[in-house]
């Protein structure tokens, strides 16, 4: 029986490091691992013993890519715990600067990671070669997305003016408005660029996902909602440790994790959020995901480079209409006192749901601390994709099909840094 | 005229990465020089120089070399990217290679790397890295003084 192995030392064009291994024997795979051997991070330990009020400054650090999802979800169990919510005005805020990072991580993933896969370019710089407005209007959409960050969070990378409550800092008026122009062009820069994005040529391959993400009555979702799920789950985020049960494998430093009740892995992220809340897009956004040929649910995981631009436009549209409603704060926070339990948050970072527990005893301070990472979520599905498509493609010569397993994992941007997050680690050395 | 800046890159936060914001500093109202300190994403890189006809980019750098040591090189020729695992920030070289990609790099750019010491939280600048500050701002306004000169001459020769 011949043994074939295909490897990837160092995966290129993800964030953080991992590696991948597939091994068929005969006309069957017999094993694949997304190796993840970043190491671990470590930040529940940190946060224990710490006052309650630093978690948005320490949490931020935990991603340069979506550092809002962690200070939104941490900011958020903390209120929770603490009985306080903030008004419309503050809300609008956390999702004008989170409808940033959407775009910040997206614009960057589609243009200068996922996108040379499609055209045969090693690299984005190769692609810029060849494709120069495309590039630069991929940078230009994530410098917009950087602005956002800017303006309402004090710099693009781990933003510094968001707090328990609030910000420390409202922008003004005339501030906000200034972005209006920036984000009409990148409205219609992001509907030029699905027109030629659908039409690359996707490999024919569907997997028959279960897809988790926030499901909210009234809007995509982003900041609220409850845990929804192709298999009709709804349950509120407080249920989360029930829903999923995380389990240590050793090809990886992060955690797995599979529902509970089926022990199937979940998809989180765009093509999950698509699928569960596609009828509540906003409408040029709907639209944009009608001509790109994206049905009800995209099930082929190649597409979701074609989704991932539907929410820039989404985005795009989104922070325009909180733009033209801005109005000051009255108070750029809400004041919060500490008291003694345990809270949850969770909102939809660029890769999915970024869930958040915490203990807090009478004074504040940090007990216990967890946090998922959507990609550690994603992780098993990433290896069913890889062992369906490996399955499906023996014929292909080994260079084609170890691109076309890098390019099935980059399907899922995924944050392998984000991911390395460790409870306990246990040994077993035999 | 001559139009020129300097982009000083690196986290002054972090110990001898604030090497270029430390020669930003320096360097900062020197007739016919622009400065700016930025942290090298690259589309802020192509816009923060957009228009310059000469650039000068200062940053930390980690070659093994002796700290403090200063390493020139010029963007005519394409630039060492070393193999990179993760991409969601981009490095110096690739910001400029992506730049000459587009076609927008300036007519003249060099990039000065100084090497580093130590990176660590807080610290200020290493001992041997702040001993080279002035050095490299010496050198960056020679360069300066080269060219205007150069183009004088052109300009008296009739080119």
């Amino acid at each position: 029986m011949t043994t074939r192995t295909i490897e990837v030392n160092a995966l290129a064009r993800v964030e953080g490091e991992g590696a991948l291994y597939v091994r068929t024997e005969g006309d069957r795979v017999a094993e694949v691992k997304l190796r993840i051997y970043e190491p671990p991070r470590f930040f529940e330990g940190f946060l224990v013993g710490r006052d309650f009020r630093e978690v948005p400054d320490i949490t931020a650090r935990i991603c340069g890519i979506c550092p809002v999802a962690y200070q939104m979800g941490a900011s958020q169990a903390m209120e929770q715990i603490c009985g306080v919510s903030l008004d419309g005005t503050l809300e609008d805020l956390r999702r004008l600067i989170y409808c940033g990072e959407w775009l910040e991580s997206h614009g960057l993933h589609v243009f200068m990671l996922h996108l040379p896969d499609f055209l045969g370019y090693p690299d984005g710089i190769t692609m810029a070669r060849d494709y120069p407005e495309l590039v630069r209007n991929g940078l230009r959409i994530k410098k917009i997305g950087n602005a956002l960050m800017r303006l309402v969070g004090g710099r693009e990378v781990h933003p510094v003016n968001l707090k328990l409550g609030g910000f420390y800092r409202a922008p003004t008026p005339a501030e906000v408005a200034a972005l209006r122009e920036d984000l009409a062009w990148g409205l219609e820069a992001t509907a030029e660029a699905l027109e030629f994005l659908a039409g690359l040529e996707f490999p024919d391959f569907e997997m028959d996902y279960e897809f988790v993400s926030l499901v909210h009555p009234d809007e995509y979702p982003i900041l609220h909602g409850r845990i929804g799920s192709s298999s009709g789950l709804d349950a509120p985020v407080e249920d989360y440790d029930r829903i999923f049960t995380e389990s240590h494998v050793i090809h990886s430093n992060a955690l797995h994790s599979h529902l509970s009740d089926s022990g199937r892995p979940a998809v989180m992220g765009p093509m999950a959020r698509f699928a569960l809340n596609r009828e509540r897009l906003t409408p040029r956004a709907a639209a944009l995901a009608d001509k790109a040929g994206l049905g009800a649910v995209c099930r082929n995981p190649f597409k979701s480079i074609l989704v991932r631009m539907v929410e820039i436009a989404f985005a795009f549209e989104e922070a325009l209409r909180l733009v033209d409603v801005y109005r000051a704060p009255t108070r750029p926070a809400v004041d919060m006192t500490p008291r003694a339990g345990t809270g949850y948050g969770a909102t939809e970072a660029p890769r999915g749901i970024c869930y958040h527990r915490y203990t807090l005893d009478d004074d504040g301070i940090i007990q216990d601390a967890k946090i998922v990472a959507p990609t550690s979520v994603n992780q098993p599905s990433i290896e069913a994709d890889l062992h369906g498509f490996v399955q499906a493609n023996l014929d292909l010569p080994d260079d084609q099909l170890r691109h076309r397993c890098e390019q099935a994992i980059r399907n899922y941007d995924p944050c392998i840094s984000c991911a390395t997050h460790f409870l306990d680690l246990t040994m077993d050395r035999g | 005229m001559n139009h020129a800046l300097v982009i000083g890159i690196g986290n002054p936060w972090r110990g001898d990465d604030g090497v270029g914001a430390a020669v930003v500093r320096a360097l900062s109202g020197h007739p016919g020089l622009e400065t700016i300190h930025c942290h090298g994403e690259p589309a802020e890189l192509m816009d923060l120089w957009a228009g310059f006809d000469q650039v000068f980019l200062v940053d930390a750098v980690v070659t093994g070399g002796a700290p403090g040591t200063m390493l020139r090189l010029s963007a005519d020729q394409p630039l060492p990217r070393p193999a990179r695992h993760s991409s969601h920030g981009l490095g110096l070289a690739e910001a400029v290679e992506l730049a000459r990609a587009l076609g927008e790099l300036p007519p003249q750019l060099v990039i000065y790397g100084i090497e580093v010491e130590s990176l660590d939280d807080g610290a200020g600048l290493s001992p041997a890295v702040a001993a080279a500050v002035p050095e490299i701002v010496e050198t960056i306004v020679g360069e300066l003084q080269q060219r205007k000169v150069a183009k004088t001459q052109r300009v008296q020769n009739g080119f």
